[in-house]
C-alpha cells in the first residue's frame, strides 16, 4: 500500500496536478464572479472550448504563443458578450442560453477545424507554438517545491495572480461590495443607485476572458493540439467548484485544486492495474460525494430531561 | 452632511413648505391609485399619512421617492419644480425612504448596508475603517444603539429598521418616508422608534409616517393627511382632530372597534396541544412543554411579546416545523408530524404570519391564490382538470365577501397592496369553514375598517362552532376577541386567564415574565 502511494504521489504527479488545476481554476473564478452578481454562467464549458480553439488558431497562423493566448481571450470574451446581452438585456433564460452556447461552441469549433485545416478528429501541426515553460527565479532550485511549482506555463502563473486579484477586488473594493450586494438583493442595491446590470455585464465578460485563457492552457499548455470537444466537461467541473467552494475565493480555489489533483490522479492511475474507466470517473465521483457531505446541516436539538420523561410516559 | 451629492432642498425660510406634491395622478391598469392628490410637508414636522388598504399611500410615496412616475401633477421642492426619474434623483434631493418590506442585504454587516452605493474610498479600494467610523459617528449623533459590525440576518426587525433609517441619514436625507414602520415592530420597539422619530424631527428632519394605528397618529404626529380611494379627504394639525374624526374620514362612516360576541358555549375539544417541544432555526427550543386545549365555539388568544415562541408554535401546529416531543390533535385526530396537507385535510385553516412567505404565491393571480388547497378537491378540480367556472365563482365570492381590491381575479397577488393581500389570504382560509382556525397576526397591515370587519368574521367563526387559536402581539386584539388568554413567555405558558376577568396590567406583567407560571389554567378558574 505504501509502495503504491509513493508510486503515485511524487513531485511529478503534484506538478501535473498544478498544470491540470489551471483551466478549472480560471473558469471557476469567472463562474464565481457571475454567481456573486446573481447570475448563472452555464456556458463556461463552451467559452473554454472557444478559447482552446482560438489559442491553437492564433498560434498556428502567427507562430507566436502570445497571439494564441490573445485570440483565446478575445474569442471567449466575444462569446460571453453575446451570451450576456441575451441574458441580461433580453432576459432570456440563463440555463437555456448557456447550454445553447455550449452546443454552438462545440459545433462551431468542430466546423472551423474541418474547414480551416481539413482534419477529422484532431489538429496537430509543428507550426503550432506551445506555451513556453518558465522557471520561477528563487523557487526553481528549492528541493521539492521547485519541481512542483516551477517550470510551468505563463498561464499557470497568471492564474495564481488572477486569484489574488479577484480576492482583492471582491473583498476590498467598492466594486466587490456592490457586486455581492447585487447578487444577494438586487432591488436593495438598485434603490441605492447601484447599477446592477452593468455589474452583471462586467462579471459575464470577465468570465468569458478567463474561460478563454483557461482554454489556452488546455490546448497550448497541457498539449499542443486541438481536439474536438477537448474541454471534456472541465467547464462544468468549474461550475461545481464554485458551489463546492461556497462561493468564497479561497474555497473555490481549493475546490479547483481538488479537481486538479483528481485529474492528475486519473492520469497516474491509468498506468497501474486499475481499470481506466473507473479512474476517469474519479473527479465526478469526488464531486458527488463532496456535494452530499457539504449539504447544510442543522444541529439536532437535545431534549431536556423533563421533556424526555414526558415523551416516554406518553408512549403506551 | 456626509454625502457629496447632497443638494439639500430644505433650509431657508422656516415657514416655507419643504416639499409640495400638487395634483398628482397615477393610474394602474384598472385602478386610479392617486387621483389629483395634493400633499405638502413643513420642515421639522412628523406628518402622518393614513387611509384604507389600497387608498394609494404607498403609491404616493413611491412617486415622491422616484420609484414611479406620476401621470399628471408636479413636485415642488423648496419652490423649485423637480422631476424624480429614479431614487437617485430623490436621494440627491435629500429624500430617504424606509420601505414596507425592507431593502437590506442579509449577509452584509450593518455598516456595509449603510454605505453601499456611496462607499468611502482610499486609493481606489473600499475604506472599511472609514466606513465603520462614519457609521459609528452617525449612530452616536442620533443616539441609535446599533453595532456597525453585526450582520443583518442576526438582527431583530427593530434593529433592521434602524439600519434602514440610517441608510437615509447617511445620504444626508432631510425628508424621511416610513411606510408602515410599526407593522412589524413589537410595542417596545415601536416606543423606541417614536423616540428616534421625535428626536430626528427636533433636529429639523421632516418625517412622513404611514400607519394604520390611530393611537400612533395621535401620539407622534404634528399633522395628519387622510386618503380614501386615491383622494385626500383631510389634512389637519393633529391637535385639532381626534381618532374618531380620522377614522370617519378614512372609512367614510363611523367605525366601532367593539366586537359583540355571543355568550360562550364551548363544545368538544377541537385543537389539543400536549407537552409540545419545538426548536427554532438555530436548534434551540422555542416552545418548551406547552399544553392547551381549544374547544368548539371558543377563541384562545395567545398573547406575548414577539419572539417568545409564538411563531414556532403556529408552525408546529400547521405542520411547517418538526415537533421534537409532544402531541397535537386536530378534531380528535393525532396529527403530530403530519404534512401540512394532511393537517389541513383534518380540518385546520391557517392564516400565516408572513403573508408573502407562507400565505401567497406573489407571481400567481388572485384567483390562483384563492383556490390553493381547494385545488385538490371537487368542484375546483374534476378528474384532474381545473373547473374554470367553479374557480371563477369561488374567487369572485372571496373578492366580494372580503372586499379584496381591485376587484380583479386576474391581477397578480404580488401587486395587491399589503392590506388587500392579507384580505385575500383571510378570505381563502375563512371560506374553508374548518373546525379549527389558527390565525397569526391576522390584522397586521390592515386598515381599521378592515380590522373591524375581520374581527367580526373571527367572532362569527367562533359563534358557528369553530375553535380559534389567535396568535397576536397586539394586546388589544387578544383582549377584545379572546375567551381565554394564554400568555407565552420564553416558550412557556405563564398561565391561562379568563378574558372577561383579565386586566390589561396583569397580562402585561405576565408578558414581561413577571408573575405566576404554570397552570392557573382553565380548570382552575372555570
Ligand atoms: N405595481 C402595481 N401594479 C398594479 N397595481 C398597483 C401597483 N401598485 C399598487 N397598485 C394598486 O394601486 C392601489 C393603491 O395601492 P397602494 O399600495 O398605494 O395602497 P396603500 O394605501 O399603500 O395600501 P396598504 O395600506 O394596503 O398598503 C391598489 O389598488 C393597488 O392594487
Ligand atoms: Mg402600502
Amino acid at each position: 500500500m505504501i509502495h503504491l502511494l509513493s508510486q503515485v504521489f511524487d513531485t511529478q504527479f503534484l506538478a501535473s496536478a498544478v498544470r491540470m488545476t489551471t483551466p478549472i481554476l480560471l473558469a471557476a473564478m469567472g463562474g464565481l464572479l457571475c454567481s456573486l452578481s446573481g447570475t448563472l454562467n452555464v456556458a463556461l464549458e463552451g467559452l473554454m472550448l472557444m478559447g482552446a480553439f482560438g489559442a491553437v488558431a492564433g498560434s498556428f497562423y502567427t507562430g507566436s504563443w502570445l497571439a494564441g493566448v490573445g485570440l483565446a481571450v478575445l474569442l471567449g470574451t466575444l462569446t460571453s458578450v453575446l451570451l450576456s446581452v441575451t441574458i441580461i438585456k433580453y432576459k432570456a433564460n440563463e440555463l437555456v442560453v448557456g447550454l445553447a452556447v455550449n452546443l454552438a461552441a462545440l459545433g462551431a469549433t468542430t466546423f472551423m477545424m474541418r474547414t480551416l485545416w481539413q482534419v477529422k478528429g484532431s489538429f496537430i501541426d509543428p507550426r503550432i507554438a506551445p506555451l513556453p515553460s518558465w522557471r520561477l527565479p528563487l523557487i526553481h532550485h528549492a528541493p521539492v517545491l521547485g519541481k512542483v511549482l516551477s517550470g510551468h506555463t505563463p498561464v499557470v502563473y497568471a492564474s495564481w495572480a488572477v486569484v489574488l486579484i479577484i480576492n482583492y477586488v471582491i473583498y476590498h473594493t467598492a466594486f466587490g461590495l456592490r457586486l455581492r450586494a447585487t447578487g444577494e438583493n438586487a432591488r436593495a442595491a438598485e434603490t441605492l443607485g447601484v447599477r446592477t446590470k452593468k455589474l452583471q455585464y462586467v462579471a459575464f465578460i470577465l468570465s468569458g476572458a478567463l474561460s478563454g485563457l483557461a482554454g489556452a492552457q488546455l490546448s497550448l499548455g497541457l498539449v499542443t493540439l486541438f481536439l474536438i470537444n477537448m474541454t471534456a466537461g472541465r467547464g462544468f467541473v468549474a461550475m461545481v467548484a464554485v458551489i463546492l467552494g461556497q462561493r468564497l475565493v479561497a474555497g473555490v480555489a481549493g475546490a479547483s485544486l481538488l479537481f486538479g489533483l483528481a485529474e492528475g490522479l486519473t492520469m497516474r492511475l491509468q498506468g497501474l492495474r486499475i481499470p481506466p474507466q473507473f479512474v476517469l470517473m474519479l473527479p465526478y465521483l469526488i464531486t458527488i460525494i463532496t456535494m452530499v457531505l457539504l449539504r447544510p446541516r442543522h444541529p439536532r436539538p437535545v431534549l431536556p430531561e423533563e421533556a424526555r420523561k414526558a415523551a416516554l410516559e406518553e408512549t403506551p | 452632511m456626509s454625502h457629496p451629492r447632497y443638494q439639500p432642498c430644505l433650509g431657508g425660510n422656516e415657514l416655507a413648505k419643504v416639499l409640495e406634491m400638487q395634483g398628482i395622478v397615477k393610474g394602474f391598469p384598472g385602478v386610479l391609485a392617486n387621483d389629483h392628490v395634493d400633499f405638502d410637508l413643513e420642515e421639522g414636522e412628523i406628518h402622518a399619512l393614513v387611509g384604507e388598504n389600497g387608498a394609494g399611500k404607498s403609491t404616493l410615496m413611491n412617486i415622491l421617492y422616484g420609484l414611479y412616475q406620476p401621470d399628471e401633477g408636479r413636485i415642488v421642492c423648496k419652490g423649485r419644480q423637480v422631476r424624480f426619474e429614479s431614487p437617485l434623483d430623490s436621494i440627491a434631493a435629500g429624500i430617504g425612504m424606509v420601505h414596507q418590506h425592507f431593502m437590506l442585504v442579509p449577509s452584509f454587516t450593518v455598516y456595509e448596508n449603510i454605505v453601499l452605493g456611496a462607499e468611502p474610498r482610499r486609493r481606489g479600494s473600499f475604506d472599511r475603517a472609514k466606513a465603520i467610523s462614519r457609521v459609528r459617528e452617525l449612530a452616536k449623533r442620533h443616539d441609535f444603539r446599533i453595532d456597525p459590525l453585526a450582520r443583518i440576518h442576526n438582527l431583530p426587525v427593530g434593529s433592521q429598521q434602524r439600519v434602514e433609517i440610517m441608510k437615509s441619514l447617511y445620504r444626508g436625507a432631510g425628508i424621511l418616508i416610513l411606510d408602515e414602520p410599526t407593522a412589524v415592530l413589537t410595542p417596545q420597539e415601536t416606543k423606541e422608534l417614536f423616540v428616534i422619530l421625535k428626536s430626528l424631527a427636533r433636529q429639523g428632519k421632516t418625517i412622513v409616517f404611514i400607519t394604520h394605528k390611530l393611537e400612533e397618529v395621535m401620539e407622534v404626529s404634528d399633522r395628519v393627511t387622510v386618503m380614501r380611494g386615491g383622494k385626500v379627504t383631510m389634512t389637519k394639525a393633529t391637535a385639532q382632530t381626534d381618532a374618531r374624526e380620522i377614522a370617519r374620514m378614512m372609512v367614510g362612516r363611523e367605525v366601532f372597534l367593539q366586537v359583540n360576541k355571543a355568550d360562550l358555549t364551548p363544545g368538544e375539544v377541537m385543537l389539543e396541544v400536549e407537552n409540545l417541544w419545538v426548536a427554532d432555526d438555530r436548534g434551540l427550543f422555542a416552545v418548551k412543554g406547552l399544553s392547551f386545549q381549544v374547544r368548539e365555539g371558543e377563541i384562545l388568544g395567545v398573547a406575548g411579546v414577539a419572539g417568545n415562541g409564538q411563531m414556532e408554535l403556529a408552525e408546529a401546529i400547521t405542520g411547517l416545523r418538526p415537533v421534537q416531543a409532544g402531541r397535537i390533535r386536530v378534531c380528535g385526530q393525532d396529527i403530530t408530524g403530519n404534512s401540512p396537507f394532511a393537517i389541513r385535510s383534518a380540518g385546520l385553516a391557517h392564516i400565516p404570519e408572513d403573508r408573502y412567505k407562507h400565505g401567497l404565491a406573489k407571481t400567481g393571480t388572485v384567483e390562483e391564490n384563492a383556490i390553493m388547497f381547494l385545488h385538490n378537491f371537487s368542484p375546483i378540480t374534476n378528474n384532474g382538470l381545473l373547473n374554470r367556472k367553479a374557480i371563477t365563482e369561488h374567487a369572485d365570492s372571496i373578492i366580494e365577501n372580503f372586499d379584496v381590491r381591485p376587484r380583479d381575479r386576474k391581477a397578480l397577488a404580488g401587486q395587491l397592496s399589503g392590506g388587500n393581500a392579507q384580505k385575500l389570504i383571510v378570505g381563502r382560509e375563512m371560506t374553508l369553514n374548518d373546525k379549527v382556525l389558527v390565525a397569526c397576526q391576522p390584522t397586521r397591515g390592515l386598515d381599521i375598517g378592515a380590522i373591524e370587519f375581520l374581527h367580526n368574521r373571527i367572532v362569527q367563526q367562533r359563534d358557528h362552532g369553530s375553535a380559534v387559536l389567535l396568535i397576536s402581539v397586539e394586546l388589544d386584539e387578544v383582549m377584545s376577541l379572546s375567551d381565554w388568554i394564554l400568555v407565552m413567555y420564553e416558550g412557556k405558558s405563564m398561565g391561562e386567564l379568563d378574558a372577561r376577568a383579565a386586566a390589561v396590567e396583569e397580562v402585561g406583567r405576565l408578558m414581561a415574565g413577571i408573575g405566576k407560571r404554570g397552570s392557573s389554567g382553565k380548570e382552575a378558574s372555570a
